[in-house]
């Protein structure tokens, strides 16, 4: 009996060491970093800034992820495909040869605009096909399914796109309007993380209207809510899940245009890890939940920013930027395990019994 | 307490989720050997009792003891082994297992063997096994599902799933037996031979049982003991001669509009 | 009799599209003009030419066998439009192709590609012939359909078999060539490919022996199960006894190349066993499972190597152990913190473990340790005595009366990965043994309740905790046993053979095997993994395939291609259950 009780005691014991480690070490970290005054105060503002556009593309990302789940209740894998799709295409199809021909530097606006728009146009014909291929006859099928043939269309897309366009990077082209900085906030800031914020701000703003305001986004509601009531009141719920697929892809798309403006650089395989950060984002923020996906990935971004040089350093550990993303799975993981139900999310604890 | 001794005992039992209390300060006991019943209105909070009991749920307050062991911070693997077995309210049983299977792993209270022992075919995980199965065979044999050993759970029809789920909890040898809602579902001829059956586990096998129900015929049929939950609260407890004459069940029933004459002895709750 | 001919256009237009997309997509990713030099059988048919036109073939049949069945004609016309429209996107592509530079865009859109697409000729000359093959292939696949299925059924066997010889023709004439003779070889085989003649009379073969086969099966089922029990039971002993030899025998019947291939789908068999036990056996989707294989790899490589990197000089054998518990240890640290979680959510954190441990692996932090990004290098490959050379000289010198052979014996290095294959052949069967006896039971019976239910489970009486971390460690038993094969094979290990595709790839292998079977686990491993090793020029359409693959499997055959028992049963219907107790039933009986 007596070693039975201990099991138990075990976990809940091995929990908390779990716990009470990582606050220490980040706090130690913290301290040490702080206290040799490491960096100037510009550079935390720089760490900050960069944080913050970096989330704002996880935001965007995570939305797909969370409107996805919040209908399905399913992972798609294939999310970081529907990002990258949308603006591999844009770029070989028409920002290279807009900029071969120099048209792209005289109207750099209205360039821009339409390699947005055909990106989320691109990354939307994805989506759909593959919710109709790969997802509309699974809804019933054991969770598991459906997960496992997310899994294969990200890795068909990825390898369709390294044989149609090529497996070697692409240089998406550098835009004058976008190079150099700003003064604001006491540092230089980049012009290109300006846009990148503004532009997310405006499509979440307009993301908020289309959820809460409109017949279609109470349709995607309801439908989260219960399926079966939803149809019985007349929604149509393959057309709406359709509709929720191609929200999400369309701000994938963007949020595709965006990283390749901060990064410079398109390839098959950049939807991968942007996608996982924003699966966590959304769960950071808890999964189901528009504003948790929007805040979930700013935080990450942040977190991921100015964590390495925060804490990472101050332990004393070598090449600690190399821990970037270590410190975003660990993150993850650590939510999952303490508290699964995010920063905004609904307890799913009460689904058990 | 009873003449007898009581074989579960709960004092002071509190519940809440969140705001809202489904069991509240609620003392109840099993006597030994006894047919004991809990009826009352939809949440009333009789099936949170019994997760309560079986260690689904930690209770707030109160304690809840069952043949000399706190129950209190167990598991609900725990609590199985001191013999406790359960029925769901609405059936769960291992639907991709076949019908044998699902006794086996109802088994798992009175089973000792290892990994190990798995591994290597030791004499003594062999000779278990092999009695286990023939346990298993005797509980399919005891609930009437002679030949459908091997069929799916899931392709049982309904009164047989409901028998397994019983041939299930029956194989750990549970001293107590938990049933939710035995009879629902069926119809009054499987409930009057559910009846049967459950007063020959008592009489033969000296299992004593608790039950949730609602087909009042049956309640009053085979309890010697029924307690009314209303809003988490007992409100009365007694013989179910008392209870049928109790005015506050009356009231707790008729005020929602649900009984059709308690006295009369007729289903409730269809 | 309604005597409406019952034409529904948009069947053919909705199909005739799919197909053409599909060809269309292998043309412009360039598989088509890879493999279009690769002859199966020699001057008759491409690999190139197969992939190019079996969508409109077997879509052309598809779409065929939605005409009504008297339908003769209109099965025809839809068979014929499918394969027109098939060319559609194609011929659109050789006209873009021709008034612009796609290569700039797609490089795999080569003139090379648009030269064989028009089969050499002028864009419009080239564009009508193919329009005239696809049509022609469509309207023979409808008309492949009236044979009856009797017939059907072996043409398309001898086909399928003819084909993947024709595949495999190279490492097929190789093996020939050294086993028989070249003559040999040169007879059946002509440079890359089968000889027409030879492959003719294959295809023949296996058409007439799967005639007969379908014809006199049941007589011949019925003549083995009317033998007396005895017989049959010696016959079984034979039948593995054969089974046995033939797998001590395969690393000479296949030689280095091949056996190299063989030892590498028998480590993803050993990964894909412990995976089998996570996710088939409990149902604790594991995507993070290559953590356990890198932390049984670098095991063996600090252990074993001769590099600066290394612990201690143990040989392979006392690493072994070492490995097994290290990583068996890992897959309990890394299983209590995910014990309370479900589905897919376990499925993210253990996908956040296998990231951590290769970045971790990866790092400076842990370059002291275990070398960065640099990795561990010289690994020694296991020795072991020379058991014919001790016994050899044992007896001669107790003939020749001098001293006996003493500890140290002579040792052979296992360096040929003919010789490796029975180390990795003996960690299967292991596993394997493991595996099956676990599997049968009473932990084997607590993981499927555990799947089915995990809140019934504990309430029966079943410990959650042990019965998981069990799981997550027999699991990572097996998978660190592989690492450290894997390890031991290669001599040297880096961080980048420890990706996250190696979790996706044995996932899928035990999936497209049948999730929770055994046998499917090694057919998924020669599927997923020995295939294309096989098909090695195609390297980079791997992942392509297995996306499809999956997508495919799930839709079509959830099971895999092996379901274990218990899916099996699940198929029955309700009848033949009844049927199945009966019978087991009255043999209770007797």
């Amino acid at each position: 009996m007596r070693s039975r009780l201990a099991n138990i005691d075990f976990i809940g014991v091995f929990l908390w060491v779990i716990r009470a480690a990582i606050i220490v070490a980040v706090v130690w970290g913290t301290t040490a970093t702080i206290l040799n005054n490491t960096y100037t105060t510009r550079q935390w503002t720089d760490f900050l800034v960069f944080g913050v556009a970096q989330g704002s593309m996880y935001a965007l990302i995570a939305i797909g992820y969370t409107l996805v789940y919040g209908v399905l209740f399913m992972i798609n894998f294939a999310h970081g495909e529907f990002f990258m799709s949308g603006i591999f295409t844009a770029t070989v199809f028409l920002a290279l040869p807009m900029d071969n021909a120099g048209w792209l530097d005289r109207n750099p606006l209205l360039g821009l605009l339409i390699i947005a728009v055909v990106s989320m146009v691109i990354s939307v014909v994805i989506a759909v096909v593959t919710e109709r291929i790969a997802y509309r006859h699974l809804r019933t099928a054991p969770r598991l399914v459906p997960l496992i043939t997310a899994i294969g269309a990200s890795f068909f897309w990825q390898n369709l796109y390294r044989g149609l366009l090529g497996g070697e990077q692409k240089p998406f082209p550098q835009l004058e309007v976008l190079t150099g900085t700003i003064p604001m906030l006491g540092t230089e800031i980049q012009k290109v993380h300006i846009v990148v914020i503004i532009v997310t701000i405006i499509m979440l703003i307009g993301l908020n209207f289309f959820i809460i305001r409109t017949k279609t986004g109470k349709a995607i509601r309801s439908v989260a809510e219960d399926k079966e009531v939803a149809a019985l009141m007349g929604i149509d719920v393959d057309r709406t899940i359709t509709i929720t697929f191609i929200t999400g892809a369309a701000m994938a798309g963007i949020a595709g245009v965006l990283y390749a403006m901060v990064y410079r650089q398109v390839h098959f395989f950049m939807g991968f890890i942007p996608g996982i950060k924003a699966f966590t984002a959304a769960v950071l923020g808890g999964i189901g939940s528009i504003p948790g996906a929007a805040i979930g990935g700013l935080f990450l971004g942040m977190f991921e920013s100015v964590g390495p040089s925060l804490f990472l350093k101050g332990l004393g550990i070598p090449a600690f930027n190399q821990l970037k993303d270590v410190i975003a799975f660990t993150m993850l993981v650590l939510v999952l395990i303490f508290r699964p139900q995010g920063i905004l999310g609904e307890p799913l604890a009460e689904k058990k019994a | 307490m009873t003449e007898q001794t009581a074989i579960l005992t709960a004092t002071n039992v509190t519940k809440r989720f969140g705001g809202l209390v489904a069991v509240s300060e609620f003392d109840f006991d099993v006597p030994k050997d006894s047919i004991v019943s809990i009826i009352g209105p939809n949440g009333a909070g009789k099936t949170t009792f019994f997760n309560c009991i079986s260690g689904f749920y930690e209770v707030d307050e109160g304690t809840i003891e069952f043949d000399g062991n706190v129950l209190n911070h167990r598991s609900p693997d725990m609590i199985a082994r001191t013999g406790i077995g359960r029925t769901y309210q609405n059936i769960r049983l291992f639907t991709n297992m076949t019908a044998i299977e699902n006794i086996l792993v109802g088994m798992e209270p009175i089973l000792h063997s290892t990994w190990i022992g798995a591994i290597l075919h030791t004499p003594g995980t062999l000779r278990e096994e092999k009695k286990a199965v023939e346990d298993a065979l005797h509980w399919l044999r005891f609930v009437g599902l002679v030949g459908k050993g091997d069929f799916l759970a899931k392709n049982l029809p309904y009164g047989d799933q409901r028998r397994l789920e019983i041939a299930r909890a029956l194989a750990g040898k549970p001293k107590l037996l938990l049933l939710d809602e035995p009879t629902a579902g069926m119809n009054p001829m499987e409930s009057a031979e559910m009846m049967r059956f459950i007063r020959q586990l008592r009489d033969d096998l000296g299992i004593t049982i608790l039950l949730i129900e609602h087909d009042m015929r049956v309640v009053m049929g085979i309890s010697e003991r029924v307690t009314v939950l209303d809003y988490g609260m007992e409100i009365a407890e007694g013989t179910p001669e008392e209870i049928q004459r109790n005015p506050r069940v009356i009231e707790a029933y008729l005020g929602r509009g649900a009984a059709t004459g308690l006295g009369a002895g007729k289903a409730v709750n269809a | 009799m309604v005597k409406s001919w019952d034409i529904d256009l948009r069947i053919p237009l909705r199909f005739g599209l799919i197909a053409g997309l599909i060809a269309l997509m292998e043309s412009v990713i360039g598989i088509v003009t890879l493999s279009w030099e690769r002859s199966l059988v020699a001057n008759v048919v491409t690999m190139g030419q197969v992939l190019l036109f079996a969508p409109a073939i077997v879509i052309a049949s598809m779409a065929a066998k939605q005409a009504n069945q008297d339908k003769k004609l209109v099965s025809l016309l839809y068979g014929l439009v499918t394969g027109f429209l098939t060319a559609i996107p194609l011929i659109i592509l050789i006209a873009m192709a021709t008034a612009f530079d796609l290569r700039q865009f797609m490089p795999n859109v080569s003139p090379a590609l648009i030269e064989l697409l028009t089969f050499g000729r002028s864009p419009v000359a080239g564009s009508l012939i193919l329009l005239g093959v696809t049509s022609l292939m469509g309207l023979l696949a409808a008309a492949f359909d009236f044979l009856p299925k009797f017939i059907q059924r072996p043409l398309l066997m001898g086909l399928i078999v003819t084909l993947t010889i024709g595949i495999f023709s190279e490492i097929l004439s190789n093996r020939l060539r050294d086993l028989v003779s070249v003559d040999f070889s040169r007879a059946i085989f002509e440079g890359k490919a089968l000889k027409t003649i030879i492959a003719a009379g294959l295809f023949a073969f296996v058409a007439v022996l799967n005639f007969l086969w379908n014809q006199f099966q049941e007589p011949i089922r019925g003549a083995f199960g009317s033998l007396p029990p005895r017989l049959t039971r010696v016959l079984r002993v034979l039948v593995i006894l054969v089974l046995i030899a033939l797998g001590l025998l395969i690393p000479t019947i296949a030689g280095t190349y091949l056996s190299e291939v063989i030892n590498n789908v028998g480590i993803f068999v050993l990964m894909g066993l412990g995976l089998n036990i996570v996710v088939g056996f409990a149902g604790l989707l594991d995507l993070g499972y290559v953590a356990f294989f890198a932390i049984g790899a670098y095991s063996m490589a600090v252990f074993t190597t001769e590099g600066p990197l290394g612990v201690s000089n143990m040989s392979f054998w006392a690493a072994i152990p070492f490995c097994i518990v290290i990583a068996a240890f890992a897959g309990i640290v890394l299983g209590v913190p995910v014990l309370r979680m479900r589905g897919d959510y376990l499925a993210i954190v253990t996908l956040g473990f296998g990231e951590i441990i290769r970045i971790l692996a990866l790092s400076d932090l842990l370059k002291p340790y275990i070398g960065g990004a640099q990795g561990v290098l010289k690994i020694p490959k296991p020795t072991i005595i020379n058991f014919f050379a001790v016994i050899r000289d044992f007896f001669v010198n107790l003939f020749r009366g001098l001293p006996l052979p003493k500890a140290p014996f002579e040792t052979i290095d296992l360096i040929k990965p003919e010789q490796f294959y029975y180390i990795v052949l003996a960690g299967c069967a292991l596993a394997w043994f493991v595996s099956w006896r676990l599997g049968e039971s009473r932990l084997g019976r607590q993981w499927m309740a555990v799947r089915e239910d995990e809140d019934v489970a504990e309430a029966v009486g079943i410990k959650l905790v042990s019965t998981k971390l069990l799981a997550f460690a027999v699991g990572a038993a097996f998978s660190g046993l592989s690492g450290a094969f894997f390890a031991s094979k290669l001599t040297s290990i880096f961080p980048h053979s420890f990706k996250l595709d190696i979790s996706i790839n044995v996932l899928c292998l035990i999936i497209i095997g049948g999730i929770g079977s055994l046998p499917g686990v090694v057919v998924g491993s020669i599927i997923l993994v020995g295939m294309p090793e096989l098909l090695r020029e195609f390297k980079e359409y791997r992942l392509l395939m297995y996306g499809i693959l999956l997508v495919v499997m799930m839709l079509a055959r959830p099971e895999g291609f092996i379901p274990s028992a218990v899916k099996r049963r699940e198929m029955l219907t309700a009848d033949e259950q009844m049927q199945a107790s009966a019978e087991t039933e009255s043999a209770a009986g007797d």
